[in-house]
C-alpha cells in the first residue's frame, strides 16, 4: 500500500529542481504542513514565501513574482483556492498571462466530515471555465511528479488538483507512460470507454478488471489533463465502443463528463453515463465512505457500466 | 513655468479626445490622477521603451484599472505607442486599447480592471525584487473606492511583514465614488491611521501640487524597512470647474457644449501654469 500522497510527490519534484533552478518559488496560506511542503520551506527558505490565511493574496502576490520571472507555485486546499481567489487566478493568472501554477490540495471531498466548507466539487468546472487557464488532476505520485516536471518546463498559468490522503499507485516509477496534455491509455477495450481523472482512475481500473471477468471489455482512459481535454485520444475511444462512462471526484455539472459528453455528442453521439458526486452537500463521512455511498467504487462503476450497456 | 503641469493639460485633453473617440470613459479619476501619474512616470520611476524590458526597471500597476485613459496618455508621451492611434481606436471593435489596462500593450505590467488586486501583485514584484537584490521601486494606484476591498488590507499586511520598502501605494484620495462621497458609501476618513496601524509610513500629500509630490516620493524611496503609502488629496474631475468635485462625471460622457468648455478650462489653466 502506497503511503506518499501526491501532494508530497509535489514537493519532492519541486524540491528536485529548486537548488539548479532559484526561480522556483513556493507560496503557502498558512498551508505548507496540509500542502506536505514544509520541507520545502526548511531547505529552501528564500524561496519559499508565507502569506497568512489570505488566498488572495497568496494569488496576487504570486502572479507579481511571476511577472518578475519567478516560476510561482502556489499551494492552498482547492476548496478555497478555487473560490475565495477565483478572480485573481482569472485576472491576475490566465488574463494577465502568469506562469503560476495553482496547487489545489484536499481537494474534492478529501476532506470528509469536515463538510462542504472545505470540498472543492466545483474547482473543475470554475478553474475551466476561466480563458486560457489548464486545469490537471494526476492520479498516482509517479504521475503527478512527471506533471510536475512538465509543468515546471512551461511558463503558463494551470490549475493541479491533488486529494489529502495516498491513493494507490496505478504507474511505477520506471513505467509512467506520460505525455503532456495527452490521455493515458490503461486498458484497450471495445465495449465500453471508461474516462476518469485524478483519484476516481484507481478505482475504474478496478471497475474494468470486474466487468472483464463479466465478459465486458472495458477500455480505461486516465485523463489527467481534464482541459485542454484530449478529445482525439478521447474521440478515438468512444468511436470503437458501444457506451461512455465518466467517473470524477466532482459535482455532477462542468466537470469532466461535462466536457467528454460534449465532445461524444458533437463528434460521435452515443451514450455517456456521469458518475460523479450529487448536486448537494455531500453525506457525512471519510472520503471512502462517501465514494462508496455514491457509488464512485470499483463495483459501483462496474454496476453503472453493466446498466448502460443493456 | 511648471513643465510638468504644463504637460498635465495637454495629456488631460487627449484624455477627454480618447473618451469622446470611444465613447466612454471614467474622466472623474482619470482628472484626480493625472498630476500623480505625470509624476510618476516623468521625475520619479525609471522606466521608458529603452528599457522596458529590463529586469532593473521599475514597476507600476494601475490597480483602479478603470483610469486607464490617463494611463494611455502618459505611456503615448513616454513613447510607448502613439497617441493619434489611441484616441483613434480607443474602445473601438478589435483595438487593442481596451477600457482596462492590458499586458499585451508596451508599458503595461499586469492587467487590471476588477478592484483591489493591484497591491497584492505589486507586493510579489516588490519580493521578487528584495529575492533578486536588485534596487527597482514598486508603484501602485489605487482609488479610495478601492480600499473597501478586502484583498487590499492583506497585502497592506504583507508588504509591512515582509519590510517592502521597495514598494510605494498611491491613495487616490478624491473623495468621490459611483453613488457619491465615499464617507456615505464607506467611510475611509482615518486613512492614514489605517495604513500606520498595518505597519506602513503613510503620508498625506497634494495630489495636484507638483513639488508636494516629487518630496513625497522622495520621502517614500528614503524610508526603509517597510512600505509607504502616500494619500494624495486630489479632485475628482481636476482640470474643469465644470466635473470637478462631482460624483456623477465618474464616467460622464461630455456632449459637445461641455466638451468646448472643458477644453477652455485646460487652456486657461496650462496658460497659467507656463506663468507658474
Amino acid at each position: 500500500m502506497n503511503k506518499i500522497p501526491n501532494r508530497q510527490a509535489i514537493c519532492e519534484a519541486l524540491m528536485a529542481r529548486a537548488e539548479a533552478d532559484p526561480d522556483i518559488v513556493v507560496l503557502c496560506s498558512d498551508s505548507r504542513g496540509s500542502a506536505s511542503l514544509a520541507p520545502f520551506f526548511q531547505t529552501f527558505p528564500g524561496q519559499s514565501v508565507e502569506v497568512g490565511i489570505a488566498e488572495q493574496d497568496l494569488v496576487g502576490i504570486a502572479a507579481g513574482l511571476a511577472s518578475c520571472g519567478k516560476k510561482a507555485w502556489c499551494a492552498s486546499p482547492a476548496s478555497f483556492l478555487s473560490t475565495r481567489s477565483y478572480e485573481q487566478c482569472k485576472v491576475d493568472v490566465a488574463y494577465s498571462r502568469t506562469n503560476v501554477k495553482l496547487i489545489g490540495i484536499s481537494g474534492g471531498v478529501s476532506y470528509g466530515a469536515l463538510g462542504m466548507s472545505h470540498h472543492s466539487a466545483q474547482d473543475i468546472a470554475a478553474m475551466s471555465a476561466i480563458p486560457d487557464m489548464r486545469v490537471y488532476l494526476p492520479s498516482d505520485r509517479h504521475q503527478t511528479r512527471k506533471l510536475v516536471e512538465a509543468l515546471l518546463s512551461d511558463e503558463k498559468g494551470a490549475y493541479i488538483r491533488v486529494g489529502r490522503n495516498p491513493v494507490e499507485d496505478i504507474y511505477t516509477e520506471e513505467d509512467c507512460p506520460f505525455v503532456m496534455d495527452r490521455a493515458t491509455v490503461l486498458a484497450e477495450g471495445t465495449d465500453v470507454l471508461l474516462a476518469a481523472c485524478g483519484e476516481m482512475v484507481k478505482p475504474t481500473q478496478e471497475a474494468a478488471a470486474l466487468l472483464e471477468k463479466g465478459g465486458v471489455s472495458a477500455a480505461v482512459l486516465d485523463m489527467y489533463c481534464v482541459k485542454p481535454l484530449d478529445t482525439e485520444t478521447l474521440l478515438r475511444y468512444a468511436r470503437q465502443v458501444k457506451a461512455v462512462v465518466t467517473v470524477e471526484e466532482h459535482a455532477p455539472t462542468g466537470g469532466l463528463g461535462s466536457m467528454v459528453a460534449q465532445a461524444v455528442a458533437e463528434h460521435c453521439p452515443k451514450k455517456v453515463k456521469c458518475l460523479a458526486l450529487p448536486d448537494a452537500p455531500v453525506i457525512t463521512g471519510t472520503s471512502k465512505e462517501v465514494f462508496e455511498h455514491y457509488g464512485l467504487n470499483a463495483s459501483g462503476i462496474a454496476k453503472a457500466a453493466e446498466a448502460l450497456l443493456k | 513655468m511648471n513643465e510638468l503641469k504644463v504637460l498635465s493639460y495637454d495629456l488631460r485633453k487627449d484624455v477627454v479626445d480618447m473618451i469622446l473617440s470611444g465613447k466612454g470613459g471614467h474622466i472623474g479619476g482619470d482628472m484626480s490622477m493625472m498630476d500623480i501619474l505625470v509624476t510618476l512616470y516623468f521625475k520619479v520611476m525609471n522606466i521608458s521603451p529603452d528599457n522596458q524590458d529590463d529586469p532593473n526597471r521599475d514597476r507600476f500597476i494601475l490597480s483602479k484599472g478603470h483610469s486607464v485613459e490617463t494611463l494611455y496618455a502618459v505611456l503615448a508621451k513616454k513613447g510607448f505607442f502613439p497617441i493619434d492611434e489611441v484616441i483613434s481606436q480607443f474602445s473601438k471593435f478589435g483595438s487593442p486599447y481596451i477600457g482596462h489596462p492590458n499586458n499585451k500593450l508596451p508599458g503595461i505590467e499586469m492587467n487590471s480592471g476588477s478592484l483591489g488586486h493591484g497591491l497584492p501583485v505589486a507586493v510579489g514584484m516588490a519580493l521578487a525584487g528584495k529575492m533578486d537584490r536588485r534596487d527597482y521601486r514598486v508603484y501602485t494606484v489605487m482609488g479610495d473606492g478601492e480600499l473597501a476591498e478586502g484583498s487590499v488590507w492583506e497585502g497592506a499586511m504583507s508588504a509591512s511583514h515582509y519590510k517592502l520598502d521597495n514598494l510605494c501605494a498611491v491613495v487616490d484620495r478624491n473623495r468621490l465614488q459611483i453613488s457619491g462621497s465615499t464617507e456615505d458609501v464607506m467611510h475611509h476618513d482615518d486613512l492614514q491611521a489605517r495604513f500606520a496601524a498595518f505597519g506602513w509610513h503613510a503620508v498625506q500629500v497634494d495630489g495636484h501640487d507638483y513639488d508636494a509630490l516629487a518630496a513625497a516620493f522622495d520621502e517614500a524611496a528614503a524610508t526603509k524597512g517597510r512600505p509607504t503609502v502616500l494619500i494624495a488629496n486630489t479632485i475628482k474631475g481636476c482640470g474643469s470647474a465644470i466635473m470637478e468635485n462631482k460624483a456623477g462625471w465618474h464616467h460622464h460622457l461630455p456632449n459637445q457644449e461641455e466638451y468646448e468648455q472643458i477644453i477652455a478650462d485646460f487652456a486657461a489653466r496650462k496658460e497659467s501654469a507656463l506663468h507658474e
